[in-house]
């Protein structure tokens, strides 16, 4: 394949080698290593690139909450559909929203049943639709982390500048800290260390993962996405384990600044407030953990402009997602597993993209049920 | 979360200052860099796009750092197994 | 003459509604298809559900296809629905062995479409099928309202006789066979995906349509003892065909990820919107799964056609993991190569 310049020099296989080798040299062989990438995107890249196979087999890689769409409530994306339901509303997301599961359907079901639901790279081409159209209203469908919450700040302090009537933003924007914390304080929490958001910190800086390593006494590494990437910051975090230290390390220097993105940072105090708590599928109410748009911004908010049900739709008790996000346990062990909750028919959080920690295993690293894989429901 | 990919800025939009044209292995898209201060992002720049926007700036001298870092990791491994095939057993033998 | 397919589980079809999923190539499909349709038509020929159909007609085996085009832009770099609408069809008889004798095209029409668009694409299909070297023998038309059809929709019948020397059947495929794809995947899915302009995205870049009968061609006059099997990777892309052939057989297929070849835009257009390649639509590639003794012989086949500088081998069958398809790095990573649910969706996360 033909070279991509900063991604194709991360995923050389020599350098891959080594590095895996290093680290397979620096764990004592004694002990079982329990460590977290928080981010979804990295559950996703460790699974793609086959990462778990050059580990040794005591390193046990944890996936975390890090999945703005897993942890999204199924009542949130009610919400959303009901604004989309509303004559003369085009509602805009991105593609991974498109087959998010509410309590009636997907939004690619309601849209195939006549909703006026489309897709955006960007919320910059939901803004440049309700300028071409303003005999519709669109709203915006915001969903991520600190990685995508300063891109919706921006687009919103556009709607302003422009004083765009038929444009709004149905915010559901979480922050990564507290997610990290709830698990660091659940009782039954095994956790060794973590690799750190990569994206997310492009925005955020390494800071405020410091509470990590100076509380809890947990080693992190902020990662990039390569290969590459993810087995330094693993060999960091071991590392450190093995020399009883606990601090934030950067490996991803190339482009996180250790002090974030000062113009993100700004755009997002302008823009949004935190909410008091926010609902986090798998993980229950956590107190200062999302976003809202400030009163400044009311008229661009779908919450203000819109009714929406706000029911409140709970996961069965038999979905075990929470044990899955803490480690407890893996994805093959909660029972409904492959069977009643697979990626096309999703029962809990974590089944729900193809970043959530049972999806990727189920569709990466599953190879027991190829009949399953290929999504038939079979007569017996 | 977060997928975003290192592109170069290959054209400014002189009308649109928060604008930038950016290059992702032959594939162009429209960028805004309103995270940045005017100026900020050059022509020529590397930068990390995410729905549409950069994020941040790729430095390259990390980059060949962390590269070459790891790649003297290889070679202190190769060292240090060559010093080990010389080392001496207790009764002399060479091992 | 292959005897009948082996059985496969019943497939239960339980949705309540038709999704877009269920005409993207992918699982939704099968499911739809196997679940719902075969199941009512039911009889030896059609359970193998291959690209073409084939049955003896009068001491004669015929392959026989049908397929419907509803490209939207009906333009688009390097072709157009008319050009796709007979490639396709002479592709999936090629893929099963046979040369095109004739096609039949029917249009379903929007009214208010210009008719200069129609002329346009009737030209082009003229042309195709011209290149091809086979006769579009007849066809239907029909007009529907305003709305009802975005533009216009083809649907296409092709027929040809089967190459005697072949046995083309999953199950002649054996441990050891190697994977050998004629050129670079993902520029048609990706042209498609930029032409519609939803995503601002610009490259250099035009579908990959044409007729693949030539390799087929080359490949059956070297090697038709040791070809087990081909495929056109259409909707759903070469990981799509590779587990449909794992699951017919039964065996599994090793996929060497860096071995793939892909084109630098089309890589960069799915690191962008984060596609996997593996699952985009090609319109003018050849999937065929031969021997290992006549690989490199094979090989030399698709190479020596112009346009298939770019064929390799991708990877091979294997017995362990039967029914999967998985991919390997060289630096050891596995991953299982999925099956496409529903169209490819860009995502940001």
């Amino acid at each position: 394949m033909t070279m991509m310049k900063y991604v194709d020099e991360f995923r050389d296989p020599t350098l891959i080698s080594t590095v895996a080798a290093e680290i397979k040299r620096s764990v004592d062989p004694g002990r079982h290593y329990r460590i977290m990438e928080v981010c979804g995107g990295h559950t996703h890249a460790i699974y793609r690139f086959g990462l778990r196979d050059v580990l040794p087999e005591n390193v046990e890689l944890v996936h975390g909450p890090g999945c703005p769409v897993c942890v999204l409530p199924t009542g949130r994306v009610d919400d959303g559909l009901a604004i989309a339901a509303q004559p003369g509303v085009v509602l805009t997301c991105f593609g991974d929203m498109m087959r998010v599961p509410g309590t009636k359907g997907t939004p690619l079901e309601f849209k195939a049943r006549g909703a006026d639901i489309r897709m955006v790279y960007s919320p910059l081409d939901a803004l440049k639709l309700a300028r071409e159209h303003p005999e519709l209203h669109v709203c915006f469908f915001a969903i991520g982390f600190e990685t995508t919450a300063p891109s919706t700040a921006l687009t919103l302090l556009r709607a302003r500048e422009l004083g765009l009537r038929n444009f709004s933003v149905f915010c559901n924007h979480v922050t990564i800290v507290p997610a990290i914390r709830a698990i660091l304080d659940s009782p039954d929490m095994r956790l060794d260390g973590f690799v750190g958001p990569g994206h997310v910190s492009t925005i955020t800086g390494c800071r405020p993962y410091e509470f990590i390593a100076r509380h809890y006494g947990k080693p992190v590494a902020v990662a990039g996405f390569e290969p590459l990437d993810l087995l330094e910051a693993i060999l960091m975090v071991v590392r450190q384990i093995r020399a009883g230290e606990a601090k934030v390390e950067n490996q991803y220097r190339r482009i996180v600044p250790w002090d974030g993105n000062p113009g993100a940072l700004r755009a997002l105090a302008t823009v949004f407030e935190l909410r008091p708590y926010f609902e986090w599928r798998g993980l229950g109410f956590i107190s200062q953990s999302a976003l809202k748009l400030k009163d400044a911004f009311a008229k661009w908010d779908a919450e203000v402009r819109f009714e929406v049900p706000g029911v409140r739709v709970t996961d069965p008790r038999a979905a075990q997602c929470g044990e899955i996000l803490k480690g407890v346990l893996k994805p093959p062990q909660c029972k409904l597993f492959g069977k009643e909750c697979n990626p096309e028919h999703p029962v809990g959080a974590l089944m729900v993209s193809s970043e959530g920690a049972c999806a990727a295993h189920y569709r990466y690293a599953s190879f027991d049920h190829a009949g399953d894989r290929l999504g038939e429901e079979v007569e017996a | 979360m977060c997928l975003a990919i290192p592109g170069q800025v290959v054209e400014l939009v002189p009308e649109q200052p928060a604008l930038v044209k950016v290059d992702v292995a032959g594939v162009r898209r429209n960028v805004n860099v309103g995270l940045f201060e005017p100026g900020e992002i050059d022509l020529g720049d590397w930068v990390l796009i995410h729905v549409g926007f950069a994020l941040s700036k790729v430095s390259e001298t990390e980059a060949r750092d962390q590269l070459r870092m790891l790649g003297a990791l290889g070679e202190e491994e190769l060292a240090m197994e060559e010093v080990r095939g010389y080392s001496f057993a207790a009764d002399g033998e060479r091992r | 003459m292959a005897a009948a397919a082996p059985p496969r589980p019943r497939v239960k079809f339980t949705d309540t509604q038709i999704e877009m999923s269920h005409g993207a190539g992918g699982k939704a499909s099968r499911r739809l298809v196997e679940g719902l349709i075969a199941p009512a038509f039911a009889n030896p020929v059609l359970a193998t559900l291959s690209d073409a159909a084939t049955f003896l007609l009068g001491g004669t085996r015929i392959a026989t296809t049908a397929d419907g085009y509803v490209v939207k832009p009906l333009r688009f770099p390097g072709g157009s629905i008319g050009e796709l609408a007979v490639n396709g069809t002479v592709n999936d008889l090629a893929v099963s062995g046979a040369r095109a004798s004739a096609l039949m095209a029917s249009f379903i029409l929007e009214a208010g479409l210009p008719a200069d668009v129609l002329r346009a694409e009737v030209e082009a299909m003229a042309a195709a099928a011209a290149r091809a070297g086979v006769p579009i023998v007849g066809g239907d038309t029909k007009v529907v309202e305003h709305g009802m059809c975005d533009g216009m929709y083809v649907a296409t019948f092709g027929i040809g006789e089967v190459d005697e020397r072949l046995t083309l059947d999953p199950r002649s495929v054996r441990a050891g066979d190697v994977v050998l794809l004629s050129g670079p995947i993902g520029d048609h899915g990706i042209t498609i995906l930029l032409a519609r302009g939803e995503l601002d995205l610009e490259a250099d870049l035009q579908s990959d349509t044409r007729s693949v009968w030539p390799f087929v061609e080359r490949l059956i006059a070297t090697a038709p003892g040791g070809l087990r099997w081909m495929r056109d990777p259409t909707r759903g892309g070469v990981a799509t065909a590779l587990n449909e052939l794992a699951r017919d057989c039964g065996l599994g297929i090793v996929l060497r990820e860096e071995d793939v070849p892909v084109r630098r835009e089309v890589r960069g257009a799915c690191e962008v919107l984060g596609l996997d390649p593996l699952h985009i639509a090609n319109e003018g590639q050849v999937l065929a799964v031969v021997a290992a003794e006549d690989a490199e012989r094979a090989l030399g086949a698709f190479r020596s056609v112009a346009g298939g500088e770019g064929a390799c081998f991708i990877g091979e069958v294997r017995a362990e993991r039967g029914g999967s398809v998985v991919g390997v790095t060289r630096y050891g990573g596995t991953r299982a190569i999925d099956m496409l649910v529903g169209d490819p969706l860009p995502r940001i996360c």
